[in-house]
């Protein structure tokens, strides 16, 4: 489908468009996941993409581990296959084939083959869907080597990043939050990401680096501007890439502010935020001129309650404070 | 040497009661009119729940609902075999087999609305919480059996999954342990026939789910899960069976989703009018209706003073659920491990949610 070369869609039709270039142009990319065909997909993305593609575009059994297995082998035979997990939740079902052997066979292998699939998991609470519908997981796969790990936050970066990691040779999980869907933002689809790495500013400061990620981002920015408003300005990092970690963005920015805010929405303990801070403390502790703070979600369960459930994720007011805790070392 | 057959496999399907209400009397337990009665009373109870619970939603007073309409006989019939002692692994669809249970509705009616108090069992009733993940739950009901095995009780496991739950390895893999170690675990399938847009043909290639038990070498069975009678009767033999000694059984009832696959679905989109139609006319309540009649057993008057009192006992619990305290936000702090963590304690303070 020809679409215009510049637009304001949603970060939905971004990934849809993604993955209708790619379909389109490549005969050898698969799409697979639960309730994608006729039903458009459990949120949408997929749409009527298995009318076009219908031998490419498919739903399966409800057989997460199995699919992602498959996933493996038709890669490492020559497909590029995309797996859509429809909540982030269920990838723990298909832990033993990311890890165990997506992550681990162009190492084992020699370099021989390897396998490019990408793993589209929403991601991400603040909706009350309760503690089996909300996770958010990205840390659970940080230690795992062979796998790259992408959650973009914008609609231009949501394209990008989708083709670039169907391009790349190795396993990518592809994290895409609940509450970017109905984003919008500008699209140009020149616009090309280049190899899955690098962060994003996303917004200028002195005073204080807030990095984030997906739709901690977003809550950044807003944090930034209540700040300004303040007096305080924060330059945010939107790290676009966990996997590889672009700690030169992050290491550049706290050199010259000397303050550090990580805001995810996952579980602090062993989060992206506490691999951000070990970095940056290995990296440049003389920089450093007050506290660091973490904000994400402490060590519970996501309740259903959404009135508990805004308690215990991140929220504005959250960033706000902890950049301001930044500013000494009381 | 000819081509040996090393094995033959049937698959049993089991229907008493027919669509017109016709019970074939080669198959028909000799069931108490107090036991037929209670079936009756406990499918209006069930589907009163589920029409209210329906409005509720719409209502905004509780949270996304997996509607049961439709597979009362299945969920009810299998319920009121189950004895005291036993334990049962619901997944999200079996509302219907708590309420039959004798589980509290207001319980149900605040899990709905988003309160995780509500799959708190009262003592006595042994329901674990209903898993949301599909088909995870299998296991479980395996290791209860196999705890029960230990202990030399006479007791079984029953647990609940849909067809497409049938497609997890999960599902495989606890048939397989079941029958290694031969323990008293009912795995009881409700083949409604679709998975959220997929249909059952989808799920699998097999005829049946049923046969899935030959491969692992334990009992398996079909049932008309629109007659209450079957199911009951094929579900009171399968824990019979497992008490005794004789291990699992996998029970397939073919039921069918009336309504969409939760309140957050629309069904329209993906499946044809006319086969939801054709599924109506077989809905449970009808034939038990008409058998009934035959037997005496059912009036006009009794219907209404059995709709009546199902009306007036949901009113009551959903008046209750609506009255029921806010859960502490606390409690998700308290109940993450089984004594709070020092970070744990540190972080309830900086919420301000001590008590
Ligand atoms: C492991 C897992 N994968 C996917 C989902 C999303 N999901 C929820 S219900 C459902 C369909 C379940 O179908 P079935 O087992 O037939 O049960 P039914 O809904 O028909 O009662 C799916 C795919 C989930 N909850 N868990
Ligand atoms: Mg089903």
């Amino acid at each position: 489908m020809e679409y215009m070369q510049r637009e304001k869609i949603s970060y939905r039709k971004a990934i849809y468009r993604a993955l209708d270039r790619v379909l389109g142009s490549d005969e050898k990319v698969v799409f697979m996941g639960e309730d994608i065909s006729e039903y458009g997909g459990a949120f949408g993305v997929s749409a009527d993409l298995y009318r076009r593609y219908p031998s490419r575009v498919i739903s399966t059994p409800i057989s997460e581990g199995s699919v992602a297995g498959a996933a493996v082998g038709l890669s490492m035979t020559g497909y590029r296959v995309i797996v859509e997990i429809m909540f982030m939740d269920f990838i723990t079902l298909a832990m033993d084939q990311i890890i165990n052997h997506a992550a681990n066979i162009h190492y084992m292998y020699g370099g021989q083959v390897s396998c490019p699939i990408v793993i589209r998991a929403p991601a991400g609470g603040y909706r009350g869907y309760g503690p089996s519908h909300s996770k958010t997981l990205e840390g659970l796969f940080l230690g795992i080597p062979g796998l790259k790990i992408v959650a973009p936050s914008t609609v231009q970066d949501a394209w990008g990043a989708l083709i670039s990691a169907i391009y790349d040779n190795n396993p990518v999980l592809f994290i895409e939050h609940k509450l970017l869907y109905n984003m919008e933002g500008e699209i140009d689809l020149d616009y090309k990401i280049g190899p899955i790495g690098r962060a994003r500013i996303a917004r200028e400061g002195a005073d204080v680096t807030v990095v984030s990620h997906s739709y901690g981002t977003h809550l950044s920015m807003r944090a930034a501007q209540e700040l300004s408003a303040q007096g305080i300005e924060a330059e945010v990092i939107d790290l676009v890439s966990l996997k590889p970690l672009d700690i030169g963005a992050v290491a550049a920015s706290v050199e010259k502010t000397g303050r550090l805010v990580t805001v995810e929405e996952g579980d602090l303990s062993g989060g992206v935020g506490a691999e951000v801070v070990s970095r940056v403390v290995e990296d440049c502790l003389p920089y450093i001129d007050g506290r660091i703070v973490r904000v994400g979600k402490p060590d519970v369960p996501i309740p259903a309650s959404i009135m508990a459930e805004s308690r215990v994720l991140p929220g504005v007011d959250d960033i706000v404070d902890a950049a301001k805790r930044t500013l000494s070392w009381e | 040497m000819p081509i040996d057959t090393l094995d033959r496999f049937e698959v049993k399907y089991l229907r008493i009661i027919d669509e017109n209400g016709t019970a074939d009397p080669s198959v028909m337990p000799p069931l108490p009119d107090a036991l037929l009665k209670n079936i009756f009373e406990k499918i209006v109870l069930a589907r009163t729940f589920n029409q209210r619970a329906m409005s509720l939603q719409r209502e905004g007073r509780i949270g996304t609902y997996a509607s049961f309409y439709g597979q009362e006989a299945a969920q009810v019939g299998s319920a009121l075999a189950i004895a005291e002692g036993d334990w049962v692994f619901p997944s999200f669809r079996e509302s219907g087999v708590l309420i039959a249970l004798g589980y509290p509705m207001r319980r149900l009616y605040s899990y709905w609305a988003g309160d995780e108090r509500g799959m708190q069992a009262p003592p006595g009733l042994n329901v674990f919480p209903m898993s949301v993940p599909v088909g995870t739950q299998a296991p479980h009901g395996m290791g209860a059996a196999w705890a029960m095995k230990y202990r030399k009780e006479k007791k079984a496991s029953i647990t609940y999954f849909g067809d497409g739950g049938s497609s997890r390895g999960d599902f495989h893999e606890a048939l397989n342990l079941a029958g290694v170690f031969k323990v008293p675990a009912i795995f009881f399938c409700q083949n409604n026939q679709w998975a959220i847009s997929m249909p059952r043909q989808r799920q699998t290639a097999a005829k049946t789910i049923a046969q899935k038990a030959i491969g692992y070498g334990i009992e398996g069975m079909a049932v008309d899960g629109n007659d209450a009678v079957a199911v009951y009767k094929a579900t009171t033999d399968a824990l019979d069976r497992a008490k005794r000694g004789e291990g699992p059984t996998l029970i397939e009832a073919f039921t069918y989703r009336l309504d969409d696959h939760t309140t957050s679905d629309e069904a329209s989109r993906y499946r044809p009018k006319e086969e939801v139609e054709a599924w109506r006319v077989k809905e449970p309540l009808i034939r038990l209706r008409l058998f009934m009649e035959k037997k005496g057993l059912w009036t006009r008057e009794y219907e209404e003073g059995v709709g009546k009192a199902a009306l007036d006992a949901v009113d009551r619990e959903i008046e209750a659920y609506e009255g029921m305290a806010a859960p502490e936000p606390s409690d998700m702090f308290r109940y993450t491990y089984d004594e709070l963590t020092a970070r744990q304690k540190r972080e309830l303070k900086e919420f301000g949610w001590e008590r």
